[in-house]
């Protein structure tokens, strides 16, 4: 069944790949994010409640559900890799980790900016900002017990428990922490208004939101090929590599 | 390493294919190894060369980067607990409790084998503790902890011992009777992998020697 | 004759015939609590940091008793996670240090089974004292009168909760050198939803409320926790000792 995943299991298969893929990707990440910023930036119309600052959505929102997405990613990488061994999930996931954390923390900045004209104060405990916020320790959590290992192996295993039992977790947490800002309601300025979306509001976003995704990808796929590099320098076709690199 | 004893036509444990690397440098690769009932394996190669990664792997506590490591045929992995039944491990820490005295610490390391635990005091004997049994073991030297730890080997039902220095800080009386006891062990239809900086006092006909070299990449 | 060697070689051994699950946990229950009550200061230590920790509150923010008792059951469960992080250090790691981990993980034993046991122990030392003293830290805390029953009933329930999610972050963090601080990071962020429900049913009762629902909750948590953390564990263990 795994048969036909199996060349691409193999390092330098995959790191030629993705070498072919970025040019790509690149190209595409750069022309939805300019015309899906332009658009929502300059041309998209602004929300009547909330004037020009209702803009931060774009960027917001996209960072915001993507972060999320990257845990659930690293996790599934993570699974591959404990129960199929497969050492390049380890990779991936090691890769994905600090994208996932810049996404969290970009989302948390622009939440706080948002919400100083909303609010009137950088933070307030809101049930969304507060799982946010926790994501962002569960992701640092990752990051520095992966750098605590010495062993590029071992620290991809222990960084995989750890995030799968953070996955478990996320739900539980993000459940929680609704109950508890429900139930100290007086803490809450006011929800935010869930933003009734025109058409013209919608299309720079889903722009924005592609170019969010692919974002990521090319980034991904960057730090994936030099997660490979470094796991594999003993070997003989990364030794070639350096070599043919250096005649240059 | 793969001369056929008569006796057996299944290795009792055998290693295929292994290959480890630590932090970048590969410490050896595509390595067999076979290990039949009454073989005495000595390991041999400078520090650094992989010997107790090695050893660690054939136990099962480590994972080789590739290849596997089989008991009676069958991979390690897939019948851990069948196999820590039959094996005796013992590694360059000695597993000893300070804060519980000499038999305590032989005791459970029996019981936790599924031993009688009541062994434990008939034993220490056999590694020249007597007198000591009921002193805390943060009392005793570095040799009595190692001693503390070898005494399983007087009791243990398992066929299979790996040994990583066992020699260290063990005086020339103790070495004798720890050769004396491989050399029956072996006899009695057991194998063991050791790693010894000393040679051993043994009929050169009973050794299998296998050398590991440092590699530089 | 490769069959006959699974078989045992030595005749006149005795067999305990018991790799039975429960024999397995005793044996290294009982083995944990030798040790901790030989080192006594081990098991005080954590509960006197605990102490400490709650009468530093009325210091820092002031004697005044409505706000005190406002704030009690929050500053009493923070304390408790401290504590428990204080002491976690030894779950695993003077095992690690002198190889009897390793000698437990080549155990005929389901491992999980071993893990189990220490954890329990580790309890029994540092979750189950604070359930008793609690209480008369409440006192000092001018905690609501009304609120005693759910203070201990949610310590009863979170604690092992704690030992247990902390047992994982101590499994994966024992072979590093300076993982103390790494593991307060890898392990507080998991503690918060029972820091919520813990206080949230202190704070009903105070207010003459049902509890049973944050309480039944703990206890989901508590049982899903007991199930799979000494999976994670186990398999963390086995990384870490490679």
């Amino acid at each position: 069944m795994w048969k036909w995943l199996h060349p691409y299991a193999n390092p330098e298969t995959t790191y030629h790949l993705t070498g072919r893929l970025i040019p790509w990707f690149s190209y595409l990440t750069i022309a939805l994010l300019t015309i899906g910023l332009i658009w929502a930036l300059l041309f998209s119309p602004a929300d009547y409640q909330q004037g020009d600052s209702f803009r931060i959505f774009y960027i917001h929102v996209p960072t915001a559900t993507l972060s999320m997405g990257i845990y659930v990613g690293m996790a599934i990488a993570a699974l591959c890799s404990i129960v199929w061994q497969l050492k390049l999930a380890d990779a991936s996931a090691a890769a994905l980790a600090p994208i996932g954390a810049v996404f969290t923390f970009v989302s948390l900045v622009t939440g706080a900016a948002w919400g100083k004209p909303m609010w009137g104060t950088w933070w307030i405990w809101d049930a969304r900002l507060t799982s946010q916020l926790i994501l962002l320790f569960l992701f640092l959590g990752v990051i520095a017990l992966h750098n605590a290992f010495e062993d590029k192996g071992l620290a991809g295993k222990a960084a995989g428990i750890l995030t799968l039992v953070g996955v478990i977790n996320i739900p539980i947490i993000k459940y929680s922490v609704e109950w508890w800002n429900t139930l100290h309601q007086g803490a809450t300025v006011s929800k935010m208004g869930k933003p009734s979306m025109t058409i013209d509001m919608l299309w720079p976003f889903i722009f924005c939101y592609m170019g969010f995704i692919f974002l990521i990808v090319v980034i991904t796929c960057i730090r994936f090929r030099s997660e490979i590099l470094s796991r594999n320098s003993m070997r003989p076709w990364v030794k070639e590599l350096v070599l043919a690199e250096g005649g240059k | 390493m793969h001369t056929t004893n008569e006796t057996t036509s299944t290795p009792l444990l055998s290693a295929k294919m292994l290959t480890c690397i630590r932090e970048d440098r590969i410490l050896f690769e595509a390595l067999n190894i076979n290990a039949y009932s009454g073989d005495i394996i000595q390991v041999e190669g400078p520090n650094g060369a992989g010997k107790t990664s090695l050893l660690r792997i054939l136990s099962g506590l480590s994972v080789p980067y590739d290849g596997s490591v089989c008991f009676n045929e069958k991979n390690i992995q897939k019948v851990r607990e069948d196999y820590h039944q039959n094996l005796l491990y013992l590694g360059h820490l000695p597993g000893v409790k300070g804060e519980m005295t000499a038999q305590e610490n032989l005791a459970f390391n029996l019981a936790l084998q599924g031993l009688n635990p009541s062994l434990a005091e008939n034993t220490l004997k056999d590694v020249n503790l007597l007198g000591f049994e009921d002193s805390l073991a943060s009392h005793l030297s570095a040799g009595q902890h190692r001693r503390i730890a070898l005494a399983q080997l007087w009791q243990t039902k398992a066929p299979i011992w790996i040994l990583d220095e066992p020699f260290t800080a063990i005086d020339k009386v103790g070495v004798k009777a720890l050769e004396s006891l491989f050399l029956t062990h072996v006899d009695r239809g057991g194998c063991i992998i050791l790693t010894t900086h000393q040679d051993l006092a043994l009929p050169k006909e009973r050794i299998k020697k296998l050398t590991l070299e440092y590699r530089f990449f | 004759m490769a069959q006959l060697m699974a078989q045992p070689m030595v005749n006149n051994i005795q067999y305990l015939n018991s790799l039975s699950y429960r024999s397995a946990f005793m044996l290294v229950l009982k083995r944990d609590l030798t040790i901790a009550f030989r080192h006594k200061d081990d098991i005080l230590n954590p509960i006197l940091f605990f102490v400490i920790v709650i009468t530093l509150f009325p210091l820092g923010i002031g004697p005044e008793i409505n706000t005190l008792s406002r704030i009690a059951p929050g500053i009493i469960w923070v304390a408790a996670l401290l504590s428990t992080l204080l002491s976690l250090d030894r779950l695993f790691k003077s095992d690690y240090n002198d190889g009897s981990l390793e000698q437990m993980l080549l155990s005929p034993h389901p491992i999980f089974v071993l893990v189990l046991a220490k954890i329990t122990a580790h309890w029994l030392l540092t979750g189950l004292p604070l359930i008793f003293i609690a209480p008369l830290l409440a006192v000092l805390l001018h905690l609501n009168e009304h609120s005693y029953g759910a203070l201990m009933l949610t310590l009863l329930l979170g604690t092992p909760i704690l030992s247990l999610i902390g047992a994982i972050g101590v499994a994966l963090t024992v072979g590093i050198k300076k993982g103390g601080v790494l593991l307060s990071l890898l392990i507080l962020p998991l503690y918060i939803p029972v820091l919520i429900f813990a206080t949230s049913a202190i704070d009903s009762a105070s207010m003459n409320l049902p509890f049973t629902g944050q309480l039944a909750i703990i206890a989901a948590l508590f049982f899903s926790t007991l199930t799979l953390a000494p999976f994670a564990v186990s398999s963390a263990l086995k990384v870490s000792t490679n």
